[in-house]
C-alpha cells in the first residue's frame, strides 16, 4: 500500500519543501553563542571543517574552522548555508503513519514499532526473509554504515541490503578493487598541490567539490598543466591548458588512445611496469588499434587534442589524475576507471611524492561508507560476504554462526526491479531518496507503490518518503556523534552539536530498537557512538580497509587519521603503495585491458540528442536538505536544460524557451539555457529536483555488468520545443510546483 | 568608532582567475554580523551565452574615496586602515550621490531603508584580528585577505594591482587585483 495516500501537493503544502532563509527563532542566538561545535559540513567527500554556534540546543549559524588542515576555513555555499537545515519548518518532530485519504498523522514511538515489527515478520514469515529489504545511504557516519550492515544480516537476516553509493563510485571502487586490491583515493589532496601535470575527468570540480579547486590553482602556481576531460566547460575548465569535450561515453576510447600514445612514444616506466604490475601486454594490445583517426571518431575531440593531453601526461615527472561519476556513471563505468588507471600504471607514478591517483567521492561518507559493510556483497574491511574466511571473521565479531549469516543480495536498482517482480515485499530504507535519485523515475515510483509495507527513516518527509506506511522520524548530521572518511582517506570526528527535537530520535537508536524488538538485542547492546566504532575497529581488523589503530582520541589530537591503520602505534597512511606491496593476490598492480564499447542507448534518428546529467554547486544529490535552504535555491531554483546554439539554431530554440525532452523512458519539460559552453550534440539537465522537475524521469536504468552502477551520464533523447517560454521571475512558481 | 585592532600589514585580494561563480562569499557575506543578513558582495556571469566566467564585485575601499567626498551628509566614514564604511544611519539622507561617485559601482542604496549599504571589510572580524567572511570561506582563494609578502610567495604568476586609470581620473585602492605578471595598472577605458 505505498501509494501515496493524498494528492502530492497537499503533502507539500505541509511537508514542504519550504525555504528556509534563517533559523526558525530568528538569528538570535549566532551572535553570542552556548557553545562553538567543531564538526564537519554534511555534503560532499571533502568534510570541510566547520564550528557549529550553538544557542539553546540549536544551531544558529557557523564560524569557520581556521585549523582544520584541508579547509583552513574554506567552504562552498552549501557549506555556509548548511546550518539552516537544523531547526527548519519541514523537519520531523514526530514519527508519521500513513492514513488513506488523509495523509499522515503523528505517532508515538510504541505504535510506529509495533506496527513496524508486526509487518517485517508478517512478510518474512509469507514470503521468505529476502523479501524485506533494506536501502540505506552514505551520507551517515561510519558507525551507522557499519550497524546497518549488521543490522540488516543479523536483525533483518536479509541478503538484500544496498546503498545510494551504488549510484555514485562503485565503478571506482570495482576498478581500484582490481587494478590495487584495496579501494581508495591513492594520495592525501596535498599531493595535489605539487604534480606537473593534472588530469580531471568528468569531475566538476568546481561545482561539486569547490573546496578542491584551491588545491588545483595552488598546482597551478606551482607550474601544473591541468587537462579537463569534460561535455562541458565547467568551471574549472575555463582557464585549463586543456579541454577535452568528450562526448558522453567515449571516456575508455580516450584514455586507451592516450595509453597508445604513450607506448609509441615509449613515455612508460619500464622498471616499474616489470617489476611491480602485471597484464601489460594484454592492456597494450587492445588498444594497439586505437589510432587518432578512431580515437577522434570515438570520442569527439579533435585528434591533435587527444596527442597534446597524450604528450603533456607522457613527458611529466609527476602527475595526479582524479575522475568522479562523468567517468563512473556508465554502464562501463568499471572499464573507464581501468583505462584510468592503466595510464597511471604505465608511468608507474603512483606511490611517490606529488603522484597520485584517485576517484572523488560525492557523498559525504562516499568513502568510509563503502567499507563497513552495507553494500550487498560486502562486510566491513571492505571484506567479501562470497569469501567463507571473510565470513567466518565477521561472524565471530558478531557473535552469530557463519551459516546464519545471509549471502550476497540485490543492489539499489536491481532491488527495484524485484519489487517490479514481486519478489521483494516490504522495504526500510534510511537516508536514501530513490525517487529522485535512481533512474528511471517512473519505474521507481511504480515498485514503490507495489510495496505491502515500507518504512522510511529520515529527518524530512522527502519524495520517497511520501509513499511510506511509517515514517520514523530520525536524526540529522549534527544530531548524533560519529565519524565520517573523507575523499582523501582521512577518518575525521563528528561531534554532535545538539540533541533531536522533540520526539525525533537518533538514527543509531532507533535501529537498535528494532533489532531488539527483532529478537536480536543482545548483538545491538551499544552505549554509544564510540563503541559501535570500537566494534567496527575491531571487524575492520586484518581487512584491506583497517581502521583498527584509529581511535575517537587518535582522531581528535591528529585531526583526522588515514586508514590503513593497523595498529594503535600506527600513523595511518595518507600516500599508499609507497611500499610498492599491492592488496592483490600476487603482490602487484594489476593493469586491466579495456576494449572500447558503445553506451547502452545511442543517438538514432529517432533519438538523436545526446542527454547527459550532473550537479549544480548549489544542491546536493536529491536535494532533501538543500532544496529546503532558500538561498541555495534562489541560487539555482530549477533544472535548466544547457543546450549549444548550433543545436538550439536547429529546433529553433532560444533562451529560456520550454522545451519538451523526450527519451524511451519518459519526458519532462525544462527551460532552455543556450550556452555555447557545452558540446553541441549533447545537452545537460542536472538531477536534483523531483516529480515534473525530474532528469531521471529520462535517464535509463542499464547497469555496469561488474559495479551495477545505473548509466545516468549518456541516454538518448528527443528535443520538442512547447512554443512557450519562462520567464527569469518564475522561477517562484516552478519551486511551487514541485509535483 | 572604537578603538580598533586592525593588523596594519592585512590586504585584500581578488583573483578573477579563480572566481569559480560559486557564490560562498556572498552566502558568507550575509552572516556577518556587520551587514543584518544583507550581502555585499556580489558575484555575477560576464556573459553566460558564452563562458562561465564570473566577476566579483566588491568594496575597492579607495585611499581617496568619491563615495565619501560627494557625500552631503557626512555619513561615510574612512578609518585609520583605510576601510570606507558603510554609510552612518544616523546621517544618510538616501540620496545616491555616493551610488552615482564610484567609479566601481559597488554602494547600493537599499530602498526599503531609504540607507546606502556596501561592504565594510567585515569591520566586526578585521579589526579583530580576524579575516573578511567572504576572504575566509572562498573555496577556491579567489578571494584572499593577507599580506603582500604572502600573496607574491604564493602566486608567482601574477601581481597585485591596486592602481586604476578612469579617463583622467587615477583611483588607488586597498584592495587589489591580481593580474599576469608585468602589469601595473588597469586603465579601465
Amino acid at each position: 500500500m505505498a501509494k501515496l495516500p493524498i494528492a502530492a501537493d497537499q503533502i507539500i503544502e505541509k511537508y514542504g519543501p519550504h525555504k528556509a532563509y534563517a533559523p526558525q527563532a530568528g538569528f538570535y542566538g549566532a551572535h553570542e553563542p552556548d557553545k562553538l561545535v567543531k564538526t564537519h559540513c554534511c555534503y560532499c567527500g571533502m568534510q570541510c571543517g566547520i564550528q557549529l554556534k550553538v544557542k539553546d540546543n540549536k544551531v544558529a549559524g557557523f564560524e569557520p574552522w581556521m585549523e582544520f588542515p584541508f579547509n583552513e576555513g574554506r567552504l562552498c555555499p552549501k557549506g555556509v548555508e548548511r546550518y539552516l537545515q537544523n531547526n527548519h519548518p519541514d523537519r520531523l518532530l514526530n514519527s508519521l503513519q500513513r492514513v488513506e485519504g488523509k495523509g499522515f498523522e503523528a505517532v508515538s514511538w510504541e505504535r510506529a514499532m509495533d506496527k513496524t515489527i508486526n509487518e517485517i515478520n508478517r512478510i518474512q514469515r509469507e514470503y521468505g526473509r529476502d523479501a524485506f529489504a533494506m536501502l540505506s545511504g552514505v551520507s551517515l557516519t561510519n558507525e551507522k554504515s557499519y550497524m546497518i550492515g549488521k543490522f540488516a544480516r543479523v536483525a533483518l537476516k536479509t541478503a538484500n541490503l544496498d546503498y545510494n553509493g551504488r549510484l555514485c563510485m562503485v565503478s571506482a571502487g570495482g576498478g581500484n578493487k582490481k587494478a590495487f586490491g584495496l579501494d581508495r583515493s591513492s594520495n592525501s589532496w596535498a599531493d595535489l598541490a605539487y604534480a606537473e601535470i593534472i588530469i580531471v575527468a568528468g569531475a566538476n570540480i568546481s561545482e561539486t567539490f569547490p573546496t578542491l579547486t584551491h588545491y588545483i590553482w595552488r598546482a597551478r602556481d606551482n607550474g601544473a598543466k591541468l587537462i579537463v576531460v569534460d561535455p562541458r566547460v565547467i568551471p574549472l575548465a575555463r582557464t585549463a591548458d586543456l579541454h577535452l569535450p568528450i562526448r558522453p561515453g567515449g571516456d575508455s576510447a580516450l584514455f586507451g588512445a592516450m595509453l597508445k600514445i604513450l607506448v609509441d612514444n615509449d613515455w612508460l616506466d619500464h622498471d616499474f611496469i616489470e617489476n611491480h604490475t602485471s597484464g601489460f601486454q594484454e592492456t597494450i594490445d587492445a588498444v594497439k588499434d586505437y589510432d587518432l583517426d578512431w580515437a577522434e571518431e570515438h570520442t569527439g575531440i579533435s585528434k591533435d587534442k587527444i596527442l597534446e593531453a597524450a604528450t603533456l601526461w607522457g613527458k611529466a615527472k609527476t602527475s595526479f589524475l582524479l575522475h568522479a561519476r562523468g567517468v563512473e556513471h556508465h554502464t562501463k563505468g568499471v572499464d573507464n576507471v581501468l583505462s584510468c588507471i592503466n595510464l597511471v600504471l604505465a608511468t608507474g607514478r603512483i606511490g611517490k611524492p606529488y603522484c597520485g591517483y584517485g576517484t572523488i567521492t560525492g557523498q559525504g561518507n562516499g568513502q568510509g561508507g563503502r567499507e563497513h559493510g552495507h553494500k550487498c556483497d560486502q562486510l566491513p574491511g571492505n571484506r567479501d560476504i562470497t569469501n567463507p574466511e571473510h565470513r567466518k571473521y565477521i561472524a565471530e565479531v558478531w557473535g552469530i554462526e557463519e551459516k546464519e549469516m545471509p549471502g550476497k543480495g540485490l543492489t539499489a536498482y536491481e532491488q527495484i526491479e524485484a519489487i517490479h517482480r514481486g519478489e521483494i515485499k516490504g522495504m526500510i530504507s534510511i537516508c536514501f531518496n530513490p525517487l529522485v535519485s535512481l533512474p528511471n523515475n517512473n519505474f521507481v515510483r511504480q515498485a514503490l507503490e507495489k510495496l505491502e509495507f515500507y518504512i522510511c527513516i529520515d529527518s524530512f518527509l522527502s519524495e520517497t518518503a511520501r509513499h511510506a506506511d511509517i515514517i520514523m522520524a530520525g536524526s540529522l548530521h549534527e544530531e548524533e556523534e560519529g565519524t565520517v572518511t573523507t575523499a582523501e582517506g582521512r577518518v575525521v570526528k563528528i561531534n554532535a552539536a545538539v540533541s533531536p527535537p522533540e520526539n525525533a530520535r537518533r538514527d543509531g537508536e532507533i535501529l537498535m530498537e528494532i533489532a531488539s524488538r527483532l529478537g536480536a538485542g543482545d548483538k545491538f547492546n551499544f552505549a554509544n557512538s564510540e563503541a559501535i566504532f570500537n566494534e567496527l575497529r575491531l571487524a575492520s581488523k586484518g581487512g584491506t580497509a583497517d581502521y583498527y589503530g584509529i581511535t575517537y582520541q587518535k582522531i581528535v589530537d591528529n585531526m583526522g587519521v588515514f586508514w590503513p591503520c593497523p595498529s594503535l602505534d600506527h600513523p595511518g597512511t595518507p600516500r599508499l603503495w609507497e611500499d610498492r606491496k599491492f592488496k592483490t593476490p600476487d603482490g602487484k598492480a594489476h593493469f586491466n585491458p579495456v576494449t572500447y564499447r558503445p553506451a547502452a542507448e545511442v543517438t538514432d534518428s529517432a533519438y538523436p540528442v545526446v542527454l547527459t546529467t550532473g550537479r549544480v554547486v548549489s544542491q546536493y544529490l536529491s536535494g532533501t536538505s538543500t532544496r529546503r535552504i532558500g538561498k541555495l535555491v534562489d541560487q539555482y531554483p530549477e533544472p535548466l536544460l544547457e543546450i549549444h546554439p548550433k543545436l538550439a539554431f536547429q529546433y529553433g530554440i532560444k533562451n529560456r524557451d520550454l522545451i519538451k525532452v523526450k527519451t524511451r523512458r519518459g519526458e519532462a519539460e525544462f527551460p532552455a539555457q543556450v550556452v555555447e559552453t557545452i558540446r553541441e550534440d549533447t545537452v545537460f539537465i542536472p538531477y536534483h529536483w523531483g516529480g515534473k522537475h525530474a532528469a531521471n524521469q529520462l535517464t535509463i536504468g542499464s547497469l555496469d555488468p561488474i559495479s551495477k552502477i545505473p548509466e545516468f551520464k549518456v541516454c538518448a533523447c528527443q528535443l520538442i520545443p512547447t512554443g512557450k517560454m519562462v520567464s527569469e521571475d518564475a522561477t517562484e512558481a516552478a519551486y511551487q510546483s514541485q509535483l | 568608532m572604537p578603538e580598533t585592532n586592525y593588523n596594519q600589514e592585512m590586504a585584500f585580494f581578488v583573483d578573477m582567475q579563480r572566481c569559480i561563480g560559486c557564490h560562498a562569499c556572498e552566502m558568507a557575506c550575509a552572516e556577518c554580523e556587520t551587514n543584518g543578513q544583507e550581502s555585499m558582495i556580489h558575484v555575477n556571469y560576464v556573459e553566460r551565452a558564452v563562458s562561465v566566467q564570473t566577476t566579483v564585485q566588491v568594496c575597492m575601499h579607495c585611499e581617496n574615496p568619491a563615495c565619501a567626498n560627494v557625500c552631503p551628509a557626512d555619513a561615510i566614514h574612512q578609518d585609520d586602515f583605510g576601510v570606507v564604511h558603510t554609510a552612518n544611519t544616523s546621517r544618510c539622507i538616501g540620496c545616491s550621490n555616493c551610488v552615482l561617485a564610484c567609479p566601481f559601482g559597488v554602494p547600493k542604496k537599499m530602498e526599503e531603508a531609504e540607507l546606502m549599504m556596501k561592504c565594510n571589510m567585515c569591520y566586526d572580524r578585521t579589526s579583530a584580528g580576524k579575516k573578511p567572511m567572504c576572504a575566509t570561506v572562498c573555496p577556491s582563494q579567489a578571494l584572499y585577505y593577507g599580506t603582500k609578502e604572502e600573496i607574491e610567495r604564493m602566486r608567482p604568476n601574477s601581481v597585485p594591482v591596486n592602481s586604476f586609470v578612469f579617463g583622467n581620473q587615477e583611483v588607488n585602492t586597498k584592495v587589489n587585483i591580481m593580474m599576469p605578471k608585468g602589469t601595473h595598472q588597469l586603465i579601465v577605458d
